[in-house]
This record gives C-alpha cells, structure tokens and sequence, in this order.
C-alpha cells in the first residue's frame, strides 16, 4: 500500500470505530479543579459523613435479626464491584431494581424489617457506603436479555421531548455538553457520581432526586422516587456509561 | 359609575378574547407573525421583568442579555443584545411563539403552544408558558435591543 492509501485505510478504521463518537466524560470532568480535588479527598468530600454513616449501619443490630455484615462478611472484598452491576433485573421477581432497591430487599426479606424509605438518611447512608466499595471501578450493566425492554425504555424516555420547554435530556447532555446553562456547565448526564453531594441540596442525594431536577427544569412530570420510569432510564445512562470509573460519593454543585 | 361601567366592558372583552383552553389565533407569514396576538399591545418593561424571571420566561438559563447586573447567563442560544436590530417584530415574535416551526430541531421552547407537548408538570398544564399579552411585552422589550 501507497503511504496515502494507508493514511487513507487509518482514517476510515477511525470513523468506522465506535471510540471515534464523542467520548462520554464523568460529572467529575465538568466540576473546577478545585471541586475535583475535593471529591477526591476523603477527609473533604463530605460524602464521606454519609458513607461513615452506613458503615455503621452495615453492622448494627436491629432487634434478633441479622446484620448486613453477618451476610456479607468482609465486604471490601465481597462487595467490591456490586454497586457496578445494578441496575439490574432482579432474578425473582423478574422487575429492574436499583442498588436502593437491593437494599431494601434485603432489608424486608432477610432481616424482617419495615424499609428505611427512598431518600432516607439510612438508605442514603447504606448505599453510598456499598457503591463506596466500588469507587474506580467501571460500571457494567448488562444491557441484554431480560434488560432490553427496561433498557429501550429507558432510551425512548432519554430521548424524547417533554415538559412545557418541551426538551429531552439528549438535546442538553449530548447536543449541549460543555455550554453553560445559568451558572451550571451541562455534562453528560450520567449518574456514576451518585449518590452525591450537592452543594444546593446541602446533602447527600440519590441520582433520582438529581432526575426529578432535571424534570422540573423543562417543567415535566416529576416521577417518583423508585419509579419505573426513573428505574429504566437509570438503566439507560448507566448502559450509556460503561466502562466509566464509578466515583459515589460525587461531589456537585 | 364610569369607572365601574369602563371596567365591566374590559373584563367582557377580556372573557369574549380568551376562550377557555384555546389560545389567540395568529397568521404565518413567512418567517413572521406580523399581527400582534389578539391585538394586544405590548409593554417594554415589562418584557425585560418577564424575560429575566426564572418562573416565567427564565430566557437568561439559555440567553445573554445586555443586563450587567445579571449574573451567570447561559451560552446555549445566541445572545440576544442587538436582536431588534436584526429582526423585526413579526419575526420576534413568531421565534417565541413556536420556534420549532422555522427548526424542528430547536432546542428553543414553544412559549405559546400547549398542543402536542407530552408529561407536562401539573403546575404547567394546558396553558402557554407566556400568554398573549406576556408574549406581546416580551416582543416589544425585545425589538428595543438594537445595540449589538
Ligand atoms: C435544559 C437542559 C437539561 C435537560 C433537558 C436535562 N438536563 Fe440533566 N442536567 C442539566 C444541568 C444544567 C445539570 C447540572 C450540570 C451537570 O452535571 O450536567 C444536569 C445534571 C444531570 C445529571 C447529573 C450529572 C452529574 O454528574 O452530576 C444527570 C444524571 C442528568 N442531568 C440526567 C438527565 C436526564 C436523564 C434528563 C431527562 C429526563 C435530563 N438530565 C434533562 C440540564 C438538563
Ligand atoms: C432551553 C434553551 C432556551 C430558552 C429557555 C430560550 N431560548 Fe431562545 N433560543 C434558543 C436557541 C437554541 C435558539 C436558536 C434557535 C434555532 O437555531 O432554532 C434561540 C433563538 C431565539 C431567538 C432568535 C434569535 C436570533 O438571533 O435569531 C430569540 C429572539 C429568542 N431565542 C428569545 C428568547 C426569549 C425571549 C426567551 C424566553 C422567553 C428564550 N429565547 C428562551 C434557546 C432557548
């Protein structure tokens, strides 16, 4: 081959590959060095209380049930990488559930207990703690077989016009990425920062709360914490982001 | 007496103008609405208040406006200072009104449509973001920025 001819052949391999489309950046990418190095620094990122928090829970005795911990024995090691896993379909019951809704299960299944409530301290707690064990590790969610209906779902919501501003999350977090929205510079929309820290919370919170946010913004229905709707396009952005390193607790304006 | 008599005609007028659920009808023509809408006349100052509030226009999430006391304007559509130099108050006015009817790609929000809109907020529902008169001040505060 001529050297054109192969300086030809690299061009096209390049747009034929799939790494040629816009690379999806964590929230991370998007903040101010300053906000990165804070997210970063255990001892900074306030986070952390939460993670402190469910850490304790994970072992705490309620009542003559067992604890996390006496099912989960060594959770460094064996819940390292689970967070990275969900949403997933829960084997059972055949539905899509979250790392919440794992959670939770467990919860009301094996330790007998009413559930701590979406958007408790508690579960906020416990799953920054869990989803903590899998900081930098890239997210793996399985887009196939009994995923695909939740996942094309979760696509069309992505994708779709809604709200009086009549927008859809693509047209800001693929077709705006980088420009400024009031103070806010838009991202990519995913959740691997979540549960996360945000300043204008003055909290930790779900990447649920983040999305009843963004709805409110175009003036849509707000779906429920836990909902189906909310559950699928969990769903589609973590699929959206695979690979990326999961970094809960972020850290957010 | 006057008084009461004046009032009760403009609020018969305003009833017989706004009939329930449907909005004031407008013409096409070209890239512009040249008629105002239901013939209202628009107030400047009141444009400039409904464009800077964030729940009603919240234009500045998107636009740059000549408002030096305004912080942290978006990027996202083109700045609006010098726009009633370069369009006219037809073509303003057909942009706010239903901008995807130039682009059906816009990301611009259709502020006087409430057809074909889907998992509206309750709050929102059934009524336009502005409505006729707004969308008049609105237009007439934005045909005074001549200066680019
Ligand atoms: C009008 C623009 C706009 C629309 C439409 C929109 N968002 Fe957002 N979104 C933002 C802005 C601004 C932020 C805050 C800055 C950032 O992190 O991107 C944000 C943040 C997020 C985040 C948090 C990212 C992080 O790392 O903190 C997620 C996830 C998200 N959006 C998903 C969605 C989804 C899903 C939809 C549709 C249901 C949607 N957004 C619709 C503007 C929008
Ligand atoms: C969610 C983003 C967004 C919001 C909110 C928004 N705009 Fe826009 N606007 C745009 C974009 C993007 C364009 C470019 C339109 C296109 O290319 O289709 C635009 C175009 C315009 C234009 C035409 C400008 C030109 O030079 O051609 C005017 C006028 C305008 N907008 C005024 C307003 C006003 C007034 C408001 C609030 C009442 C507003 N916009 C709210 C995004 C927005």
């Amino acid at each position: 081959m001529t050297s054109a001819g192969r300086a030809l052949a690299a061009v096209l391999l390049a747009l034929a590959s799939p790494a040629f489309a816009e690379e999806i950046k964590p929230g991370s990418a998007f903040l101010s060095p300053q906000m990165q190095r804070q997210q970063e620094d255990q001892g900074r990122n306030p986070g952390y209380l939460w993670v402190e928090q469910g850490e304790d829970l994970f072992s705490r005795r309620d009542g003559t049930t067992p604890t996390c911990l006496s099912c989960h024995a060594d959770p460094k090691q064996s819940l390292r990488g689970a967070a990275a896993r969900y949403p997933q379909v829960d084997a059972n019951s055949g539905k899509l559930i979250n790392l919440e809704g794992r959670i939770e299960q467990c919860r009301i299944d094996r330790q007998k207990q009413p559930a701590f409530g979406y958007e408790s301290q508690e579960l906020l707690g416990l799953t920054a703690y869990v989803a903590s064990l899998s900081r930098g590790l890239p997210l793996s969610v399985s887009a196939e077989g009994a995923a695909r209906p939740f996942y094309e779902a979760g696509r069309a919501f992505y994708e779709r016009r809604q709200g009086q501003l009549n927008l859809a999350c693509t047209q800001c977090h693929d077709g705006l990425v980088g420009q400024k929205l009031r103070g806010d510079t838009i991202s990519h929309g995913v959740g691997t920062g979540y549960p996360a820290y945000r300043l204008e919370w003055n909290g930790l919170g779900s990447l649920h709360r983040r999305l009843r946010a963004c709805s409110l913004g175009v003036r849509a229905t707000q779906f429920d914490y836990g909902s189906d709707d909310y559950l699928a396009l969990e769903l589609y952005l973590a699929v959206r982001a695979k690979g990326l390193a999961l970094e809960a607790p972020g850290l957010r304006r | 007496m006057r008084f009461a008599a004046i009032r009760t005609t403009l609020i018969l007028l305003a009833l017989a103008s706004a009939p329930a659920g449907a909005l004031e009808a407008y013409k096409v023509v070209g890239d512009a609405i040249p008629a105002s809408l239901g013939g209202r006349i628009g107030d400047a100052s009141r444009g400039r208040a409904l464009v800077l509030d964030r729940t009603q226009g919240n234009c500045l999430i998107c636009h740059h406006v000549p408002e030096p006391n305004e912080p942290f304007q978006g990027t996202i559509g083109p700045g609006l200072a010098g726009v009633g130099a370069r369009l006219d108050a037809g073509q303003l006015r057909l942009r706010l009104v239903d901008a995807g009817l130039l682009n059906p790609q816009t990301v611009m929000p259709p502020y006087f449509r409430i057809e074909g809109l889907r998992d509206v907020a309750p709050a929102f529902r059934d009524r336009p973001a502005l409505n006729a008169q707004e969308i008049e001040d609105v237009v007439t505060y934005l045909a005074s920025l001549r200066t680019p």
